[in-house]
């Protein structure tokens, strides 16, 4: 019989092999999940707890694992960002537009986690709309981190996806979904010591995510270790004929890739990803890191990707476009909030106004800015030349390299009450993850040490389109060289 | 240029410049980018998927039947097909526009340039530039009447596929706009790529209307929409043309703008500011990789076209010696063609003669009928194979002409033979000497004075003795075997 305290600090791996050997149930497992989650109700990872839903997914998980019968994930609790449509269980991106909507039909990842047999144990918290790089846009309310800044402050988890990464790292889950439009798997992962791999754009189906911007958004993992990223990626991914933009490539083994090593392996060490005035601590563990490769056996190259200070204009204009038009078809008319009006379009106003909160007003609004009669040519055409410019700097790049290794973030998680308010220092979050979705790479974080203040610290890895395996063995010697103590173990 | 062409002004002569845009709905089983059905008259909002309700998370994914049935009707209009195009988001907010966008297809359409020859009532034929044909969604459909303040949506043709066909400002008057739609509706009810029902909506017509003195560059422009038959076309643009002339004759300037055509006075106005006074923000569609078509794919479409009006109206005229102008007629519809076709297949013998009368009777009698009765060719009560009956009979002279147009009626009534029919009422045509001299000489000997004054001179009245013996005979006479008999025992 294993505590409970000792259950939530398993990881995925550990967990199954556990379930396996019958030395615990799904349900003592789910159930000290949710016992952790009502104890750390105010770190606000979950926008909806599903304690009677999770139970009965954890028995039937139960019964199968007596036949010795079950999937890659059976009985294994994790949490569900907010932006993944779940049949019948309220979705709402953590929008007030969207409060109350049920939708009638489960994601395609969401499916293939239930088809793997895993538990859900709610709907994690996110920024409005996966808008934002602090999960303080939220209609929801911020998430906080489980670590704190040296002062005691609470500190940001990181956004979107900040309720999946604080619940992961707090033991709220033993892992979750995310989804990374500009680095909105990898920062919060960085800012909470744990592991998130945006995979290739075309890897995971987009059908039944709720859309931001449809030619950057990609779901992944968020884990405590590389494995269980490697093990919950390749049941996510696959080929989804609903979704026209899904890879028909074969999804191969990553968990079998882990143990290959680097021997042998081109780093790329991309010189513009040195900001002016980075942190020291940053630029410390980003050189410790290719001294782990190198040791390792890897070869280190410096390069170049010239293009890289576009990234973040061009994502800005991007990201935004696409949105405005995705977002349209919250008018109130057919589901979530609807703030009448004498007309119809007092209806759009008044239920858009209300709906939407400051950061996708302002997405929405710049976005309409950009694609509209006079500015498209100068704004949306001259980004899109851009992101081909970037994506064609990745393709040089990869002819002399195999992976890239940069920090995933230019400074460690920031105080909640320090958070910048100016919108475009806090876009700058993004700077060094925005180039992997522009260019459709998939891309990396690894916790790799702690800063000054004593906050986690992640090393990104971006590999060649469809290469998540190097990044898989890349990261696993990162793991293993840099002896990271995750904040449930502390 | 001929004078049709012009509209009289005070200042003398002003030429039309049109063009057409034709919404076109693709026949298919579902719609463009779901697998909703798109069936034309269902309970409201029984065909609708996740996808058409715009519901979150939703993605489109292309219908190949779609893409297939805008390849054909690109051959039909003897257009480029484009082997890459590419679907953008058209970015407007509607209640009937679920995604707050349509799918459409802007600056790389599936078709590119292409024309199609018009036939005109003089025998003339105009070749008409086509610009593009692209794909789209259409929106569902808004009611507003059933309610004091509320409308009601009804989604089932949102989504559902069209095919935009872009006229080249090529068409000069209201008589060439319609025979351009009517060409346009039978090619592609030749093809099966669109079913041409104007009157259910799913050939829907946008006319851009100018007028300038000859010569001159392009006039100032005004759109017309709603304009939902062809009659009404016509309407519409002598409407517009005749408001045009007049304030450019007054010294004012056209407004370019988009004007709704109102059936019921037959005058066009203008649409509201607000309904027009959209920025769409086009934009590629993230969710639609370009649409790539495989050369060879695109070649079998080509291969398994089937016989275009066109060339099945040189093919009447080359085989059957018919004039352009029925040959025109009778490839104008689908159904007409296949009637005609059909028909040919029984006559018994099949010769330029036979044929041609054939055309006569088909255009002629059995249009005359269809017409009175308000009625289809489907619901023409006389097969073809008895239509062509018929013309045996009357190419063997069982039947004169005249008697033929009285089996005709008997059969429309009946649905009987000609053959039967002929027999039940007794109707063969006499051609038997004696019989028609024995009559020839009741007439003659019972008006003794008429026949003096035609052998006086007054020889007009040699059709009043051919009357009077046809009428005796009840009709059934062969008429130039009495002309013959008659002229012999009069002069005799």
């Amino acid at each position: 019989m294993t505590l409970k305290n000792d259950l939530i600090r398993l990881t995925l791996a550990d967990a199954r092999e556990g379930l396996r050997q019958k030395k615990f149930s799904s349900l003592e497992l789910t159930q000290a999940y949710l016992d952790a989650m009502a104890h750390h109700r105010g770190m606000n990872a979950y926008i909806l707890e599903l304690p009677e839903i999770a139970l009965g997914m954890a028995k039937e998980s139960d019964k199968r694992l007596a036949k010795g019968e079950g999937g890659a994930l059976e009985g294994l609790p994790l949490a569900i960002k907010d932006i993944f449509c779940t049949e019948g269980i309220q979705t709402t991106a953590a929008s007030h537009i969207l409060e109350g909507f049920k939708p009638s039909y489960e994601s395609t990842v969401t499916q293939k986690l239930k088809d793997a047999g895993a538990v859900f144990l709610g709907k994690a918290n996110m920024d409005d709309c996966a808008m934002g790089s602090a999960n303080i846009t939220s209609y929801y309310g911020n998430v906080i981190s489980p670590w704190k800044g040296s002062n005691g402050k609470d500190l940001t988890p990181g956004g979107s996806s900040g309720g999946s990464a604080a619940a992961v790292a707090a033991g709220l889950a033993i892992a979750a979904t995310g989804t990374d439009t500009g680095g909105s798997i990898r920062q919060p992962a960085a800012f909470t010591g744990t592991v998130g791999i945006k995979p290739t754009y075309g890897r995971c189906s987009r059908w039944g995510i709720i859309a931001f911007a449809s030619s950057l958004d990609q779901a992944g993992p968020i884990t405590r270790d590389v494995r269980d990223a490697a093990l919950f990626l390749e049941v996510m991914a696959g080929h989804d004929p609903k979704d026209s933009t899904s890879s028909t490539r074969e999804v191969p083994s990553f968990e079998k890739s882990l143990s290959q090593g680097v021997k042998g392996l081109r780093v790329g060490i991309p010189k513009e990803y040195r900001l002016e005035g980075m942190d020291a601590d940053i630029v410390n563990i980003w050189e410790k890191g290719a001294a782990w490769l190198k040791e390792a056996g890897a070869e280190i190259i410096d390069i170049s990707l010239p293009h890289s200070k576009y990234s973040l204009p061009a994502y800005y204009v991007l990201a935004p476009a696409e949105a405005s038009s995705n977002l349209a078809r919250y008018d109130g008319v057919r589901y979530g909030l609807r703030v009448p009006g004498r007309t119809l379009d007092e209806l759009y106003e008044n239920t858009r106004s209300e709906g939407f909160g400051a950061e996708v007003q302002r997405r929405v609004l710049m976005g309409t800015y950009v694609l509209s009669a006079g500015y498209y040519d100068a704004y949306y055409l001259k980004a899109q030349k851009v992101r081909a410019l970037i994506a064609q700097d990745f393709q040089l790049a990869f002819q002399k390299v195999d992976v890239i290794l940069t920090p995933t973030t230019p400074t460690a998680a920031f105080a909640l009450d320090e958070t910048p308010t100016d919108p475009v220092v806090m876009y700058l979050n993004d700077v060094l993850t925005v180039p992997a979705n522009l260019a459709g790479l998939p891309g990396m974080s690894v916790p790799a040490g702690l800063s000054k203040e004593g906050l986690p610290l992640g090393l990104q890895l971006i590999g060649p389109a469809f290469d998540e395996t190097v990044l898989f063995r890349m990261a696993r010697v990162l793991e293993d060289a840099a002896g990271f103590t995750p904040f449930l173990e502390r | 240029m001929d004078n049709k062409y012009f509209y009289e002004g005070s200042s003398g002569p002003w030429e039309l410049v049109i063009g057409l845009e034709v919404h076109a709905q693709v026949t298919a089983q579902s719609k463009l980018f779901s697998g909703a059905a798109a069936a034309f008259g269902a309970e409201p909002n029984t065909q609708v998927s996740f996808v058409d309700a715009g519901m979150p998370g939703m993605l489109p994914v292309i219908n190949e039947v779609c893409v297939r049935q805008a390849v054909k009707t690109g051959f039909g209009l003897n257009a480029e097909i484009n082997l890459v195009s590419v679907f953008d988001r058209k970015n407007y907010f509607y209640a009937d526009l679920p995604a707050g966008y349509q799918i459409s297809q802007f600056t790389r359409p599936i078709v590119g340039k292409g024309y199609l020859d018009i036939e005109l009532e003089d025998g003339t034929t105009r070749r008409i530039g086509i610009t593009r044909l692209h794909l789209e969604q259409d929106a569902g459909k808004s009611i507003h009447d059933q309610h004091p303040d509320k409308s009601y949506i009804d989604l089932n043709r949102a989504g559902v596929a069209l095919m935009e066909i872009v006229s080249e400002p090529d068409i000069r008057s209201a008589e060439e706009a319609a025979a351009y739609v009517r060409k346009l509706r039978a090619i592609v009810r030749c093809l099966g790529t669109c079913d041409g029902n104007m009157d259910q909506g799913s050939m829907r017509v946008d006319v851009n209307v100018s007028v300038r003195k000859a010569g001159a560059s392009f006039g100032t422009r005004a759109e017309i929409k709603n304009v939902n038959s062809i009659k009404f076309l016509a309407q519409a643009i002598h409407y517009e043309a005749e408001r045009q002339v007049a304030l450019l004759e007054e010294g004012q300037e056209i407004v370019q703008e988009t004007r709704l055509f109102d059936s019921s006075r037959g005058t066009t106005r203008p649409m509201r500011n607000k309904e027009q006074a959209h920025d769409y923000r086009y934009f590629p569609d993230p969710d639609l990789p370009p649409l790539v078509l495989e050369a060879e794919w695109v070649e079998e479409i080509r291969k398994t076209l089937p016989e275009l009006p066109d060339a099945k109206k040189t093919r009447f005229m080359k085989d059957y010696e018919l004039s352009a102008y029925d040959a025109a007629v009778l490839v104008s519809e689908m159904e007409t063609a296949s009637y005609f076709e059909e028909a040919l297949k029984c006559l018994d013998p099949l010769t330029p003669k036979t044929a041609k009368l054939l055309a006569n009777w088909l255009i002629g009698e059995v249009f005359g009928a269809l017409n009175r009765e308000n009625k289809a060719l489907e619901a023409c009560p006389i097969s073809p194979a008895h239509l062509s009956g018929l013309i045996t009979e009357i190419q063997k002279e069982v039947i004169s002409g005249k008697i033929a147009k009285e089996v005709f009626s008997l059969m429309w009534e009946t649905g009987k033979e000609a053959e039967i029919l002929i027999k039940e009422h007794g109707l063969q045509q006499v051609s038997d000497d004696g019989a028609i001299i024995a009559i020839i000489d009741k007439v003659l000997a019972e008006n003794g004075s008429m026949v003096e004054e035609y052998r006086g001179g007054k020889e007009k009245l040699f059709g009043f003795f051919v009357g009077q013996v046809m009428k005796a005979m009840a009709g059934k006479a062969n008429p130039e075997l009495v002309n013959t008999l008659l002229k012999q025992r009069l002069d005799s």
